[in-house]
């Protein structure tokens, strides 16, 4: 009786420590693309869990039917080439599970790729670029540059522009929606968007070095009226970025929150030539060709 | 003085110094030994100039044996390190080099040479041939193979390791991110055991299409021997961008080149794109042999013939066709676009289709038969059900919308050592258990055997799955510590926790192989499972010329045919046969290579180029030799073949061994 309660007891708490206090970071989504990223995980957690529970009952069936102590010592097993008519079903089912998650993950692929709709704003342009180990944020429509913290506005689109002055990091808000890489000779483009204001965490999700794991940023979302206030705030407040200033930032290193008025794209820009990522530069309004990129440079 | 110190370990600390004077150590203990018991002739005429396929797998065996306790060791740390917040067991410099070394020499020197073991023991035997298409040149690879592994091994006291990851994505893999000599290790070890990966490649291939006995075509082969073809043939396509790959980043690194620089026109994605060319089917070419040893055990142990051979063999070739069609999937996040992405991520989740093929047929293969809980059937069914988990998890990540969440996460972690270690290393376990009376004489002790499995199962299972969920509550791979307020402690001690069980699951097969050593009985025939294939219709354990009379094939279970259909597998009298000599040249190129991959990870010029010489020397003295190998006289076979005591073919004892 008591190993049966011990067993209980150990049973609900392994429950209640994998269930967790709190959901998941990449569950609990607080913006339209990782809403669909964490629908895509629940629907494929609901049906990888059948098909492995489907191969555990086979195979616990098979055997228990078939063992050897259970069998007569005379017993011959058949010889059996294989079944047409079974193998097609065996090829048939997973076909037919991969082409639904096909056609699923060319859908999300889309929508993950473009602007989140449904917006009546213009995207927010922001561009995250990393450096050993800090993320410096430039906010060009703003005027303003901030190290390590990102105050966006709720219910806008953000188009986050990725690069690296070093390694190839990636720029991940779990909440918000799956990362993407910042690379140093071009520039990646991350569409995100907040739903509710709230604090959440930011990261370098790729393996960059020794200061790797505290390369992380905080991310406040606010809604549009609080974020103007801030950016006014920032003008009245903050010191100017200079040229010289952000070369020492550059340096390897750990910095914690800084503000900045102007933004270093102006002395630095993004390394942002074309490397022929077609598909999503169609997409969208900005760069599509030299001519338009130049353009769209001197927009800022 | 400045010369010097590029050998001195650039972040040592206590636990260094105490391995280099244990590598010490050991090493002078095991001259000392050896030249103490005399064993350096023994050693030199069997061992180190044989060209004899059995030996080789054997060091092949024991060098991934070793290697695997390595990694484990680098796995044990890393998990320690982690089993806590904030803990101060490595610090970040330590732990990176330490996950690094991890990946490499698993992948690379241990699940490489654990593969090629079973190829080069099984292969033959199962085909009925007397050795590989050039014995010389396996000798060769086995070599390669090890001076890269010793080369990449004393990484870690001469210079210090690799510290940018077992992918070494450039830039940081470069001279500007990376200044110690540690990636050069990675560059040269890699690329030195890579030609010998690549040379088996083309010798299993030659073997396996030249020399199989008479009567058995293609679609007779067993199909483990299948599983080896489609491999090799994966490494001849895949190995040689590995090599130019390793030859650009080596001359990044060494001469100041520009192929992944992100100056000067360099492409650093070009790195990633290169490696994963290679990397995905690198996967296909450990996993593949694996399924080849399921299957072999399997259809062993439920006394059934393996079902749907044919879908079996198709369903591989379909593998290796779309291995070389996925690579990007690696980086679905580089920002390609949707419809790139679509692409791979389609050709991704197409591979389920034939891997759930072979799940299905390994289940049919049971169905009605006869099952015995072995030890390698006992791996095989662990295998099955935990395979899926890490194939279905497979599919997930293959949502290329959805591994912007996952990937560089532990789910991915989780992923991976959910198909390698149920995959390949269960497998690598269950061969081992289940060839080790073939070539050793004597059987695994079965209990123990049972420990090891559970233990190893319930540890995979504990120090694993909680990665899936810490993955999704973001926690990113290759961090070195983390802070309490992330949540991340409980699960990772629950993790810690099981990789101890896992280590102290692969102390019981060490302590295994003792005590069958000592205590299993040597009279175990030749077929002490019953099994249904080639292999084991010869002596135990196996003659240097492996079959006394070449076997006639009449399906690919010939010795199944021979014990039940009263198929005649040895016709005809016992003839001279025609066997290679033995050659110390491998060895001393081997030795050769070394020194050349030393010179040029420090960048010493003159012997650098002395070494190359000399390995050209000792190519030009092989194509100037004349060698026509040796025979044995028939005489002399007919003595060894006495000495069994039981004349194969008419064998009736098989029969009365087979319960385990």
């Amino acid at each position: 009786m008591k190993i049966k309660w011990a067993l209980l007891v150990s049973l609900t708490s392994l429950a209640a420590i994998l269930a967790g206090c709190e959901p998941l970071l990449v569950l609990d989504p607080k913006g339209p693309q990782a809403a669909r990223q964490a629908g895509d995980i629940s629907l494929l957690i609901v049906l990888m869990a059948f098909i492995v529970i489907a191969v555990l009952t086979i195979l616990v069936i098979v055997l228990f039917k078939y063992r050897a102590s259970k069998m007569p010592d005379d017993y011959e097993p058949p010889h059996i080439e294989g079944n047409i008519w079974v193998e097609v079903i065996c090829i048939g089912i997973p076909i037919i599970i991969v082409a639904f998650l096909s056609f699923v993950s060319v859908k999300s692929n889309y929508i993950v790729e473009s602007a989140p709709t449904g917006y009546e704003e213009e995207p927010l342009v922001i561009y995250a670029s990393s450096s050993d180990w800090k993320w410096h944020f430039s906010y060009p429509e703003q005027n303003i540059e901030t190290v390590n913290y990102l105050y966006i506005p709720t219910d806008r689109p953000l188009e986050f522009k990725l690069y690296s002055y070093g390694p190839i990091t990636s720029f991940w808000i779990p909440q918000l929606g799956g990362q993407k890489y910042a690379m140093a000779d071009m520039v990646t483009t991350l569409h995100l968007a907040a739903d509710e204001p709230g604090e959440m965490l930011g990261r370098n999700a790729n393996f960059s070095g020794k200061g790797f794991a505290e390369n992380r940023f905080n991310v406040t979302a606010m809604s549009q009226k609080d974020f103007d206030e801030w950016v006014e705030e920032v003008h009245e407040t903050a010191d100017p970025l200079t040229e010289e200033e952000f070369n020492r930032l550059l340096e390897p290193g750990h910095l914690g929150q800084m503000t900045f008025t102007g933004t270093h794209l102006d002395f630095s820009p993004a390394p942002e030539h074309d490397h022929g990522s077609d598909a999503d530069e169609h997409e969208e309004h900005s760069t599509h060709d030299e001519t338009n990129e130049e353009s769209d440079h001197s927009g800022h | 003085m400045e010369f010097f110190e590029r050998f001195a370990v650039p972040h040592a600390s206590p636990m260094i110094y105490a391995s280099m004077v244990a590598i010490a150590l050991v090493s002078i203990g095991i001259v000392v030994g050896i030249t103490y018991f005399k064993k350096w002739g023994y050693l030199w005429r069997e061992w180190f100039t044989t060209v004899d396929h059995k030996k080789i797998g054997i060091m092949y065996l024991i060098s991934a044996l070793l290697m695997l306790f390595r990694g484990g060791a680098d796995a044990i740390l890393m998990r320690a390190q982690l089993s806590a917040p904030e803990m101060k067991l490595l610090d970040a410099q330590h732990y990176n080099e330490i996950f690094t070394t991890h990946g490499v020499v698993m992948i690379i020197f241990m699940a490489m040479p654990f593969i090629f073991a079973f190829m080069n023991l099984i292969v033959p035997l199962q085909i009925g041939a007397r050795d590989v298409a050039f014995p010389r040149l396996n000798a060769l690879s086995f070599w390669l193979f090890f001076a890269g592994a010793m080369l990449f091994n004393i990484s870690f006291v001469v210079g210090g390791s690799p510290d940018a990851g077992w992918t070494s994505y450039f830039p940081l893999a470069g001279n500007d991110f990376s200044t110690s000599v540690g990636t050069n290790y990675y560059m040269i070890a890699i690329q030195i055991s890579g030609i010998g990966s690549l040379m088996t490649g083309i010798n299993m291939i030659t073997t396996i299409l030249k020399m199989r006995a008479p009567g058995m075509t293609l679609m007779k082969m067993p199909m483990f021997t299948w599983s080896a073809f489609i491999a090799n043939v994966i490494i001849v396509f895949a190995f040689p961008v590995l090599t130019i790959a390793l030859l650009m980043g080596t001359t990044d690194r060494l001469f100041g080149t520009n192929f992944f620089t992100t100056t000067n026109g360099g492409m650093d994605m070009l790195w990633a794109n290169f490696f994963w060319v290679w990397g995905h089917p690198e996967v296909y070419i450990l996993i593949l042999p694996a399924f080849g040893i399921y299957s072999e055990v399997i259809s062993t142990f439920s006394s059934r013939n393996l079902y749907g051979y044919k879908s079996m063999v198709g369903s591989m070739v379909l593998i290796s066709l779309l291995s070389f069609l996925v690579w990007t999937h690696h980086f679905f996040t580089m920002g390609q676009g949707a419809l790139t992405n679509s692409i791979f991520s389609i050709t991704t989740m197409a591979i389920a289709v034939p891997t759930g093929v072979k799940i299905f047929n390994w289940l049919f293969t049971m169905y009605k038969g006869k099952i015995r809980f072995t030890v390698p059937m006992l791996y095989s069914l662990g295998f099955i059900p935990l395979f899926t988990v890490g194939g279905v998890t497979g599919v997930m990540l293959a949502m290329s919308a959805a591994d912007y969440q996952f990937h560089n996460t532990m789910f991915l972690v989780a992923h991976f050592h959910n198909t390698i270690i149920p995959g390949v290393v269960f497998a690598m376990l269950a061969g081992l258990t289940y060839y080790w009376p073939k070539f050793f004489g004597f059987m695994l002790n079965e209990k123990i055997g049972k420990i090891t499995f559970w233990l190893l199962t319930v540890g995979f299972v504990l120090a694993f799955f909680p990665m899936y969920i810490t993955g999704l509550d973001g926690q990113a791979r290759r961090m070195y510590t983390y802070s309490e307020a992330t949540g991340f402690a409980p699960l990772n001690m629950l993790s810690f926790v099981g990789a101890a069980l896992m280590a102290i699951g692969f102390v019981t097969i060490v302590y295994n192989i003792y005590y069958s050593f000592k205590n299993s009985p040597r009279d175990i025939g030749s077929d002490p499972w019953d099994a249904r294939s080639l292999e084991w219709a010869t002596h135990t354990p196996v003659p240097e010329y492996n079959f006394a009379r070449v076997p006639q094939v009449a399906s690919s279970e010939a010795f199944w045919d021979m014990k039940k259909k009263g198929h005649q597998l040895f016709k005809g009298e016992i003839k001279d046969i025609h066997m290679p000599n033995n050659s110390g040249v491998p060895f001393v190129m081997g030795i050769i290579f070394f020194i050349a991959g030393f010179s040029f990870i420090f960048a010493m010029w003159v012997p650098a180029v002395i070494a190359l010489i000399g390995i050209f020397v000792c190519m030009a003295l092989r194509s100037f030799e004349q060698d026509h190998g040796r025979h044995i006289h028939v005489k002399e076979i007919k003595e060894i073949e006495a000495q069994y005591g039981e004349v194969p073919g008419n064998e009736n004892r098989s029969h009365t061994t087979t319960r385990v």
